[in-house]
């Protein structure tokens, strides 16, 4: 959102005779253009992150003012049990979610990227999920699910054992990826979809005249050409695996016990159901430097900054 | 350029989830609190939203007729009521008088200064048990605004006859009826295992420890000492929680059903669970689903004795009823005048019509203007009966203390924890 200021298309920036001085022939913006965004992103990003460390080095109930305290919540965070747990169930979330919705995204989105009707009508009613909002989807999971009046009630087949889908661990965390999956699928869909459309048709009329076979197209042409498409959803899914808490929230409260409480479900209850701002900050700032090192390490791991086009030599 | 574009772009993303997540743990609430120097100025009053908000605002309009000092209210959605509180004491937005549930959530405030003690003669307008809540750290704060909503036993009529069984006076009897209505295919207690919902099984452990203990121990681990949570009689609780769970008395499927309608209100509702151990409030809900069924089938006993426990049986547990509490932010004058509203003939019978029970003492008189005066007449009994009126453990501990109990509540019934690990997880939340 900051970028959309500072990367106005040039020519409209060099209107004036005096910029075209200051930059002879190229005419790139000056700096005065990225100030509204460097502000915005001051203000609404810098100064509250600056908030949360300063915050996780206070005692504060939000009554009477915020006592310093030093590095107290930082080392009752380390020796926190229950943070350890929840930081592996996060990482089980995030993988588990990766696992399901990156393969089938990419599968989907290549398939509805062809041009055929019934494909484009199918394509529109798989994407209505994202249209939903997450609690809304998560409360009428939570019906669904539940084992009395719910699916598992109606389809005993289906669902195995005595249909306890949220009072195990490993069902609540089986429901929760299948419950995010759902909802985001379309989106990633959405993503490979375009890209797909994108790769030069001349490809597979070489490839076809080459004699490779679908099979041997989409793994020589079209995922080399989603390269770029396949970091963009996966930083999505880390940094949104990273933040969102919502369906933990709405479809298990972090239960059965504390056994799907993920970090950010953490940092809620501390802070707004215990009223320990000071600590939850702490585990605020633990998420921040999370989420910003993951996706720093999976732009630098994937190539992904140098930004090669996957159309060179055509 | 296209490389810096996007890297920028990248970063660009990260910032804003990372504001987002900033922003979650740094938000507050703001809104136009009344708060006033001169002591006959204007009250705010701030209250949830739920149907008796219609009798509240009859009572302030008719206060506001003749007083110098107006009062308004602020109705505020239950989702969410609690934190906008606690934000708004530590604020200039602080409300002149608010709506709460007593005991430990009111503690903090206490503690800080905010709120004002009321005059000690208002007491003999209410019920002595249900006061009780409204006295925190030996402050009386709170003045009972509301119906008092204790927890019982229901059971449904026409299973228990089917069966041919009475509903249980001992704990022997409770144990009983499990294994009978298990062989009939009937899940015995309807109970909310999901996380959100622990609070249902939290009850049971309320009645246990209070039919064994007495009420005396978990009044000294509300006023502080932590170390009560060793008593052996916590520990019995734990395994007669184990036993129950192993016996079947909730079924099997309770870890993941939800409370109300479309959970352990249905289940109970449509005959598939014979009993709940639940609060007066639950007759709403029980009379939505059917109102044929609280009409005919619905049956109602407080919570068996145990056989060589201390506690008296007729003790009850519950949320007292709700209060009314006035902070340093309030006209004193005008909220004190208004206060006396709360006890009127004209407040108790609105409250009555809307099927609460209020804990005032005119309240008996008005009963019988209730739409189920034997319900109403029950409840009142039970509550006027009880030597003690023990309230709910999360609403006397408050939610620091509360969370984490409940977690590992919901852990012992799940079988995660077995009774010894409740006691010392429990014990290890206050260290």
């Amino acid at each position: 959102m900051t970028s959309l200021t500072g990367d106005r298309p040039s020519h409209r920036a060099g209107a004036g005779p005096e910029i075209r001085r200051a930059a002879p022939g190229k005419g790139r913006p000056g700096v005065g253009w990225a100030v509204p965004g460097l502000l915005f992103f001051g203000l609404f990003a810098l100064l509250p992150m600056a908030g949360v460390v300063y915050l996780s080095l206070t005692s504060w109930n939000g009554i009477t003012a915020p006592q310093f305290t030093g590095w107290h919540n930082w080392s009752r965070f380390l020796g926190d049990h229950q943070m350890v747990q929840s930081t592996l169930v996060t990482g089980v979330l995030l993988v588990g979610n990766i696992a399901v919705q990156a393969p089938i995204s990419i599968l989907l989105g290549v398939w509805s990227a062809g041009r055929q009707r019934n494909r484009a009508v199918l394509s529109a009613i798989f994407f209505l999920p994202l249209l939903l909002s997450t609690a809304a989807t998560a409360v009428m999971w939570r019906q669904l699910l539940d084992p009395n009046f719910g699916l598992p009630s109606k389809m005993s087949w289906l669902f195995l054992g005595d249909q306890n889908m949220l009072g195990t661990q490993a069902g609540a965390i089986v429901c929760l990826i299948a419950v995010t999956s759902w909802q985001f699928i379309p989106f990633h869909t959405l993503l490979y979809q375009g890209a797909a459309r994108n790769v030069p048709a001349t490809l597979y009329q070489a490839a076809e005249l080459d004699g490779a076979g679908r099979v041997r197209q989409f793994w020589s042409i079209t995922l080399p050409q989603l390269r770029n498409t396949v970091v963009t959803s996966t930083t999505f899914m880390v940094v949104g695996g990273l933040t969102a808490f919502d369906v933990v929230l709405l479809l298990t409260n972090g239960g059965p016990g504390t056994d799907t409480a993920i970090l950010p479900f953490q940092m809620y209850q501390t802070a707004f159901v215990t009223y320990d701002y000071g600590y939850a900050s702490a585990v605020a700032t633990f998420l921040l430097l999370l989420a910003t090192g993951a996706s720093l390490l999976l732009v630098r791991l994937t190539g992904y900054h140098k930004m090669n086009s996957t159309l060179e030599g055509l | 350029m296209m490389n810096n574009m996007s890297r920028r772009q990248v970063l660009a993303a990260l910032a804003g989830g990372a504001a987002v997540m900033a922003t979650t743990a740094g938000c507050g609430f703001k809104s136009a609190g009344a708060s006033s120097s001169s002591p006959d100025g204007d009250v705010s009053y701030w209250t949830q939203v739920d149907p008796t908000n219609t009798v509240q605002q009859a009572a302030i309009s008719a206060f506001n007729k003749t007083a110098k000092g107006q009062v308004t209210l602020s109705e505020i959605a239950s989702t969410g009521y609690l934190s906008k509180i606690q934000t708004a004491m530590g604020s200039s937005a602080m409300p002149g008088l608010f709506f709460n549930w007593g005991g430990g959530s009111l503690s903090e405030y206490v503690k800080a200064g905010k709120l004002v003690e009321l005059d000690a003669s208002l007491k003999s307008h209410f019920l002595a048990s249900p006061l009780q809540a409204g006295i925190v750290d030996g402050k009386f704060v709170g003045l009972p605004c509301r119906g008092t909503q204790p927890v019982f036993l229901y059971y449904n009529k026409s299973l228990f006859a089917q069966a041919g069984v009475q509903p249980p006076a001992t704990y022997d009897d409770l144990l009983n009826l499990v294994q009978v209505f298990k062989k009939r295919g009937v899940i015995p207690f309807a109970i909310a295992g999901t996380s959100a919902n622990s609070w249902t099984e939290l009850m049971w452990i309320e009645y246990l420890v209070d039919r064994l203990a007495g009420p005396d121990l978990f009044k000294s681990i509300a006023g502080g000492d932590w170390s009560g949570w060793k008593d052996p009689s916590i520990l019995q609780a734990a395994q007669m929680v184990e036993e129950l769970v192993a016996a079947g008395a909730f079924g099997t499927t309770f870890g993941s059903v939800n409370y109300g309608a479309g959970g352990t209100s249905t289940l109970f509702a449509t005959g598939r669970a014979a009993m709940q151990l639940m609060g007066s409030w639950d007759y709403a809900t029980l009379q939505g689903i059917s109102a044929d069924f609280t009409a005919n089938d619905l049956g109602y006993v407080a919570f068996p004795a145990i056989g060589g426990g201390k506690g008296d049986p007729k003790n009850v547990s519950g949320n007292p009823t709700n209060y009314l509490t006035m902070t340093t932010a309030a006209a004193r004058t005008t909220a004190t005048d208004f206060l006396q509203t709360v006890f009127s003939d004209s407040y108790v019978l609105g409250l009555v019509k809307m099927g609460e029970v209020p804990v005032t003492t005119n309240t008996k008189s008005l009963l019988s203007q209730s739409s189920d005066p034997a319900y109403s007449n029950f409840l009142y009994d039970l509550v006027a009966d009880a030597p003690s009126f023990t309230q709910s453990w999360d609403q006397a501990l408050g939610s620091t203390l509360a969370t984490p109990m409940l977690t590992e509540i919901q852990k012992l019934f799940n079988g995660q924890d077995s009774p010894a690990q409740f006691v010392s997880n429990v014990l290890a939340i206050q260290s």
